[in-house]
C-alpha cells in the first residue's frame, strides 16, 4: 500500500513539474494544484497506512496495540489543505487580474516590471501611492 | 514572563483585526497602527532585555508539555530580530502616513501590514517547525496582498512572479516537514535536535535537509533561486518595499540558521562547502546585477541579494565568530536596507521618478537628504566607522581565520563593487545637475516631503551611526547569540528542561 502510494506521489510530482515548467500560467496553476495534492499524499503516506481502525486506546490499556496509522500527519494535511485553499483562491484572482491588465497568460510576454533596457523610453507605471 | 513572548505576536494580530474595521477611516487607522507599533517596540525591547539578562525564554502554548504542544522560544537571535522588526514596523508605519493614500488604506493596507509583522514575529519566535510553516504562510499571504495593493500593471506582473515562486517554496517546505516527521516522529525543534542524530539512514536525512535548503533558499534569495526578488520589489508603494526589503529575505536566512544550527547538526556531507559556493555566487551575482541597473529601487533590490550572500557566508563558515558576524550583519542590514528604500521614496517624491537619468541635483536643493542617503548607503558599502564596516570586517576576519582566502577576497571585492553602485546613485541623483525637462511622464509631479517621511529616515540613520560607534556592544551581543547557536544544548534545555 505504502509503495503504491509512494509511486503515485512520484508520478503526480513528475506530471506537476512538467506542467509547472510551461510558460502558460493556466497550465502552471494546474501543475501547482497537482503538486499540492501530491505532497499531501506524501505526508499521508509518511504517517503509515497500515490499519483501518481509528487510533484509539481501548479502555484498560494505556498504550496502542499493534500497528496504527499516525493521526498527526493527517492533522498536518488538514492544515495544509486549508492554507492551500486560501492561497489558491488568491492566486486564481491574481492571475485573472494579471490577465485583464497585461492581456496575456504567457510569461514570456509579461515584461512590464522588468522592461527591456534597450527600449526607447523607460516603462514608468504610475505609483499606486500617487494620485495619477 | 511568558506574556512577553506572546505579546510581539498578539499585538499586531489584534491590531490587524481591529484595523479591518477602521479601513474607511484613514486617521483612526494610522493612530491605531502607530500606537500598536509603539507598544510592540516597547514590549519587544522588554523581551530583548529579559532574554539578555536571564537567558533563553520559552513558553508552552496551552500548557501542553514541550514536544507535544507548540512552543514559543526567544533566544538572543530571535529576540533581537523581533526588536528590529518592531523598529522597522514603527518607521514604515510613520512613513505610510505620507506615502499611503486613503484609497489604499480603504483596500486594507494597515490590516495587511500588521498581519505581515505578526507573521514575521511568529516565525522568529516559534520553536516548532510546523508552526514555522504556518507563520510563513501568514507572512506570505499578507505580503501577497501588500505587493499587489493598488493593482498597477507592473505590480501585477511582479506579483505573479513573486507569488508563483513563493508557493513552490512553501510546497517544498511542507514536503520537507512531512518527511522529517516521518523520520523522527516529532516537530518540536528542540526535540528534533535530540532525535535527528538517531536516524540511521543518513542519505535520506541529507536529502530532507536539501529540501529545506531549497525552500529557505528561495525565501532568502540565495544564488540560483533569487530571480523573483528584483522582479517584484521595485513595484509596490515605497513603504511596502521598505518593509519587504528589510525583513522578508531575512526570515529565510533566520530559518536557515535556526534549522542548520539546531536540527541538522550531524555531519551534512557536502552541504557546507556547497553553501560556501552558493554564498559567494550570491554576493557576486547580486552586486553585478546591481551594477547593470539604472533604476533606484532596482539597484537596491539587487543589493539585497548580494548582502544575503554575506549572511549565508557566515553560516557556511561554521565558526562561532562567523555566526556572530552573520548576526551582526542581520542587525545592521535590516535597518540600513529599509532606510535606503525609504530614502528612494523621498527622492521620488521630490522629483517624481526612480530612474537615475531623470533625477539629479538633490545635493544642491536638499542637502540634508543627501546626508540621510549617505549614511545608510556607505554603511551598506562598508565604510568605517559605520555599521556595515564592522559587519563585513567580522565576516572577513572569520573566513581568514579558517584559511578561506578566496571567500575573504570575494567578500572584500563585493564590498568594493557595492561602493561603485552607491557612488553611481550618489553621482546621478545627488551631484549631477537636475535634468532640464521633466516631461517623461504624467506621474512625475514633484511634491513636498513631510516630517512623517523624514523622521523615520533620520531615526534609522541615527541607529546606523549608533551601531557603528557602539560596535563593541553589538558585537558582544552577537557573540553571545552565536554562543547559544553553536551550543544547541542551551536551547534544548530551555525548551525541554534538563530531563534528558
Amino acid at each position: 500500500m505504502q509503495t503504491l502510494c509512494a509511486g503515485l506521489v512520484g508520478v503526480m510530482v513528475a506530471a506537476s513539474v512538467y506542467l509547472i515548467l510551461d510558460r502558460n500560467l493556466i497550465r502552471f496553476l494546474f501543475g501547482l494544484i497537482l503538486a499540492g495534492n501530491a505532497i499531501n499524499l506524501l505526508i499521508f503516506a509518511v504517517g503509515r497506512l497500515d490499519s483501518q481502525r481509528p487510533p484509539l486506546i481501548p479502555d484498560p490499556a494505556t498504550a496502542m496495540q499493534g500497528s496504527f496509522a499516525n493521526a498527526l500527519p493527517q492533522a498536518l494535511i488538514l492544515t495544509a489543505i486549508v492554507i492551500g485553499f486560501a492561497l489558491l483562491s488568491f492566486i486564481f484572482v491574481l492571475f485573472y487580474r494579471a490577465y485583464q491588465e497585461l492581456g496575456t497568460v504567457d510569461t514570456e510576454f509579461m515584461r512590464v516590471a522588468e522592461a527591456d533596457p534597450n527600449d526607447q523610453l523607460p516603462v514608468s507605471s504610475p505609483q499606486p501611492g500617487e494620485p495619477a | 514572563m511568558s506574556v512577553l513572548l506572546i505579546l510581539p505576536i498578539l499585538l499586531p494580530l489584534a491590531g490587524g483585526v481591529i484595523a479591518v474595521f477602521l479601513k474607511s477611516n484613514p486617521k483612526r487607522s494610522l493612530q491605531l497602527a502607530l500606537t500598536n507599533a509603539g507598544l510592540q517596540t516597547l514590549t519587544s525591547g522588554l523581551l530583548l532585555y529579559h532574554v539578555h539578562l536571564n537567558g533563553i525564554l520559552s513558553t508552552q502554548i496551552g500548557n501542553w508539555p514541550a514536544p507535544f504542544g507548540i512552543t514559543l522560544v526567544a533566544d538572543h537571535l530571535s529576540a533581537v530580530l523581533v526588536m528590529i522588526t518592531a523598529i522597522v514596523n514603527l518607521a514604515v508605519t510613520s512613513y505610510s502616513k505620507a506615502d499611503i493614500d486613503a484609497g489604499l488604506i480603504g483596500r486594507g493596507y494597515y490590516p495587511l501590514l500588521q498581519m505581515l509583522v505578526c507573521g514575521i514575529c511568529g516565525a522568529f519566535l516559534t520553536g516548532d517547525i510546523f508552526n514555522l510553516y504556518v507563520w510563513f504562510e501568514v507572512m506570505l499571504i499578507a505580503s501577497f496582498g501588500l505587493l499587489v495593493l493598488g493593482q498597477s500593471k507592473s505590480q501585477l506582473d511582479g506579483g505573479v512572479k513573486y507569488v508563483v515562486i513563493n508557493l513552490l517554496a512553501t510546497l517544498l517546505f511542507i514536503a520537507g516537514i512531512g518527511l522529517l516527521y516521518g523520520l523522527t516522529g516529532t516537530l518540536n525543534l528542540a526535540d528534533l535536535h535530540t532525535k535527528v542524530p538517531l536516524i540511521a539512514n543518513r542519505g535520506l536525512l541529507t536529502a530532507v535537509a536539501m529540501i529545506f535548503v531549497a525552500a529557505f533558499g528561495i525565501k532568502a534569495a540565495l544564488f540560483p533561486l533569487f530571480f523573483w526578488l528584483p522582479a517584484a520589489y521595485h513595484t509596490p508603494p515605497v513603504a511596502v518595499s521598505a518593509i519587504f526589503s528589510g525583513l522578508l529575505t531575512k526570515v529565510g536566512i533566520y530559518a536557515l540558521i535556526r534549522v542548520f544550527t539546531l536540527v541538522f547538526t550531524v555531519d551534512m556531507g557536502y552541504f557546507y562547502p556547497a553553501l560556501l559556493v552558493m554564498a559567494a555566487l550570491t554576493m557576486i551575482t547580486g552586486v553585478l546585477g546591481a551594477a547593470a541597473q539604472n533604476e533606484f529601487r532596482r539597484i537596491l533590490s539587487f543589493h539585497i541579494i548580494s548582502q544575503v550572500g554575506y549572511m549565508a557566508m557566515g553560516l557556511a563558515l561554521q565558526t562561532r565568530l562567523a555566526l556572530a558576524g552573520t548576526i551582526f550583519y542581520l542587525i545592521h542590514h535590516i535597518i540600513v536596507k529599509a532606510n535606503l528604500f525609504l530614502v528612494s521614496g523621498v527622492v521620488q517624491r521630490l522629483q517624481g521618478s526612480f530612474e537615475l537619468a531623470q533625477l539629479g541635483g538633490i545635493y544642491r536643493s536638499n542637502g540634508w537628504i543627501a546626508i540621510l542617503f549617505f549614511i545608510p548607503a556607505f554603511s551598506l558599502a562598508g565604510f568605517p566607522p559605520l555599521s556595515g564596516f564592522w559587519a563585513k570586517m567580522i565576516l572577513i576576519r572569520a573566513s581568514l581565520d579558517i584559511h578561506q582566502y578566496g571567500l575573504a577576497f570575494v567578500a572584500a571585492a563585493v564590498g568594493l563593487l557595492t561602493v561603485y553602485s552607491m557612488t553611481k546613485i550618489w553621482a546621478e541623483v545627488f551631484w549631477k545637475p537636475a535634468p532640464q525637462a521633466n516631461h517623461f511622464s504624467e506621474a512625475m509631479i514633484p511634491r513636498k516631503t513631510s516630517a512623517w517621511m523624514l523622521a523615520p529616515i533620520t531615526a534609522l540613520a541615527l541607529l546606523t551611526i549608533i551601531i557603528g560607534f557602539g560596535a563593541e556592544f553589538v558585537y558582544k551581543f552577537a557573540w553571545q547569540a552565536a554562543e547559544e547557536l553553536s551550543h544547541p544544548q542551551y536551547y534544548v534545555n530551555a525548551v525541554l528542561g534538563n530531563r534528558q
